[in-house]
């Protein structure tokens, strides 16, 4: 199978990842913010949605119909949620198992969320004690290279099952060969 | 110019930092309930005593320089003020007053006035504490400033009159307010902000140009201009008199706090990671240039050190030339996204740090930035910043003259 997806995408590529880089640096601008509503409760503002005026506009970069990123910042944190290409059932099948499979381990990744918002397949919630721990733009290079790595995982997934498949019918037939 | 004199507190944020009369010694907390003071040795400082009171984040930290009293805000919606009285084995103890703040949100920001008889506690609940001395219960009793602030209050800051007060809120709004007492404070003469100042008359009102969060406000030494910090990266200098708004919009991340060093210049500092400073007049404003020395000319906004990393497909390696520098570089710049260091930046001279480390003296945000050396024409000399870095600086307020111009800064390059 000739696979013309690196060539002809990765200069869509660049500026897209360079838009979401450069939105994302300038969404982590955090500080630690109490709740406004509650009393001696500090909580994420993007996902209590309490007060308006502390969440600034959610914003998609979009590569095509099929890909996007939602960058919701607000004054303590941040979510970024990725939509990632499905073209056909095989890649909406795998990319759905490997979702599950790394947000019920999501302590694990520490700035990843257990559910994706509505409408995209990850979502990853920053807050201001991440960018107090961890190197802010660490966790930029995180994201870009997650976004990066996770369409050749899932492109390197198919073709292994593809070629698996193939074993698998090969030595299936040749009984009756 | 003499290089800053960088203390590395802790590996974790300084949530604020205070300096006492003389600089000997400095209070600050690190992102704790506790406040800790350390003594100044040498070239280091050493913690001395540790201030537990508090049962949330301690939010702001402020010492009076005459009276030497602490008053600490913290996210449990207190504050204290701490004295040091001799204890029962003849030691020095700080010990603490109650306050009576009458808030119920976290207490956000607290500085005390100029004469040292009042404080002021900005809040989330979107009013600010006017705190004076009650001899009889012997506490801090509050009157609340709370029209027409609708949102979480980020930080306050005292006119030299002892009777005006700036504050800069989470609803995109500066505002001028009278904190007049009339049993603590005489009446204040005339200013180009008002005649008649009762408690709680708003003075002046001024939007941030872009709607942006008011992080940081602060008067200037004659208290006839007002500056203020937002969230869209702006800085707004306000001329009362005028009535003029100038407005510095600024390509960088935001600042978070401001700090006048003389009528006619600030210094501001946040997410950037430097200190930039800033001068101008009636007439306008601009940015002269940042103080963190290394990186002058390069442009404001942080950037990694070193060559970008491969990530994880660069150690697979594209045949032959996988393990070729420029590749890598090229190809980084094409597949991520990332821009390679710019020219003239300072590279880190062959450290096994790679790209972990920023170009700047702080490595993260800084959260507080304040005047420590007032020389003897009035002028600030010196500030301190400090930072989620747990970083600790003191800089000299003037911008490296940029002699060397393109030549030098060439010099520094070379092909990674």
């Amino acid at each position: 199978m000739v696979r013309p997806y690196l060539d002809c995408n990765s200069h869509a590529l660049r500026p897209y990842l360079a838009a979401v880089r450069s939105t994302l640096t300038a969404a982590l601008t955090l500080e630690n913010f109490a709740s406004q509503v509650v009393e001696r409760h500090n909580k994420p503002e993007v996902e209590a949605q309490s007060s308006r005026e502390v969440l600034l506009n959610p914003l998609v970069i979009s590569r095509n119909e099929n890909e996007r990123v939602l960058i919701e910042p607000s004054v303590n944190s941040v979510r970024l949620s990725i939509k990632i290409k499905q073209a056909d059932e095989i890649e909406r099948a795998l990319c759905a198992k490997f979702m599950r499979f790394m947000m019920v381990r999501a302590e694990n990744f520490i700035v990843l969320r257990r559910k994706p918002v509505p409408g995209y397949d990850i979502s990853f919630l920053i807050t201001n004690s991440h960018t107090e721990t961890m190197l802010k733009h660490k966790i930029v290079d995180f994201i870009i290279q997650f976004m990066e790595d996770v369409d050749r995982e899932i492109s390197e997934m198919k073709l292994s099952l593809n070629a698996r498949a193939r074993v698998v019918a090969e030595t299936y037939l040749t009984v009756f060969g | 110019m003499a290089a800053p004199e960088v203390f590395t507190i802790a590996q974790v944020p300084l949530t604020a930092h205070a300096f006492n009369a003389d600089r000997s010694k400095l209070i600050t907390s690190l992102n704790t309930n506790e406040a800790q003071i350390y003594g100044r040795q040498g070239n280091e400082w050493k913690p001395e005593v540790t201030l537990s009171e508090h049962d949330k984040l301690i939010t702001s930290i402020d010492w009076a320089p005459n009276s030497n009293r602490i008053v600490t805000a913290s996210q449990d919606r207190n504050a204290y003020v701490w004295s040091q009285t001799t204890g029962a084995d003849g030691n020095s103890v700080w010990k603490p007053t109650l306050v009576l703040l009458r808030i119920n949100r976290a207490a956000t920001y607290v500085r005390w006035s100029p004469k040292e008889d009042k404080f002021a506690v900005a809040s989330g609940a979107r009013a600010i504490a006017v705190c004076s001395f009650d001899a009889d219960n012997d506490w801090w009793v509050s009157r609340l400033l709370k029209k027409p602030i609708r949102s979480t209050v980020l930080s306050v800051d005292w006119h030299p009159n002892n009777v005006l007060l700036a504050a800069g809120t989470a609803d995109m709004k500066a505002r001028v307010f009278s904190a007049y007492i009339k049993d603590v404070d005489s009446r204040p003469s005339p200013s180009v902000w008002g005649e008649k100042l009762p408690f709680n008359t708003i003075c002046g009102e001024y939007a941030s140009p872009a709607g942006g969060w008011v992080h940081s406000v602060a008067f200037s030494p004659s208290g006839d201009v007002l500056a203020f910090a937002s969230h869209d990266s702006t800085i707004s200098i306000v001329y009362p008199g005028g009535p003029a708004v100038i407005t510095v919009r600024n390509s960088t991340l935001p600042y978070v706090s401001l700090t006048w060093t003389s009528e006619d210049a600030l210094v501001a500092a946040g997410h950037d990671c430097q200190p930039v400073l800033f001068s101008g007049s009636a007439e306008g404003w601009k940015a002269i240039g940042s103080l963190d020395d290394a990186k002058s000319g390069a442009p404001l906004t942080p950037v990694s050190t070193g060559s970008s990393s491969g990530g994880r497909f660069a150690s697979a390696g594209v045949g032959r030339l996988g393990t070729n520098e420029a590749f890598a570089r090229f190809r980084n710049a094409d597949t991520l996204g990332k821009s390679s260091a710019t020219p003239g930046s300072p590279v880190s001279g062959g450290d096994s740090s790679g790209d972990t480390e920023l170009m700047t003296v702080h490595q993260n945000t800084i959260t507080s930035v304040r005047p420590y050396e007032i020389s003897a024409n009035g002028n600030v000399a010196k500030v301190s910043t400090s930072g989620v870095d747990g970083k600790l600086v003191i800089w000299n307020v003037s911008v490296p003259a940029g002699t060397g111009g393109l030549s030098s800064r060439l010099g520094g390059m070379h092909l990674r």
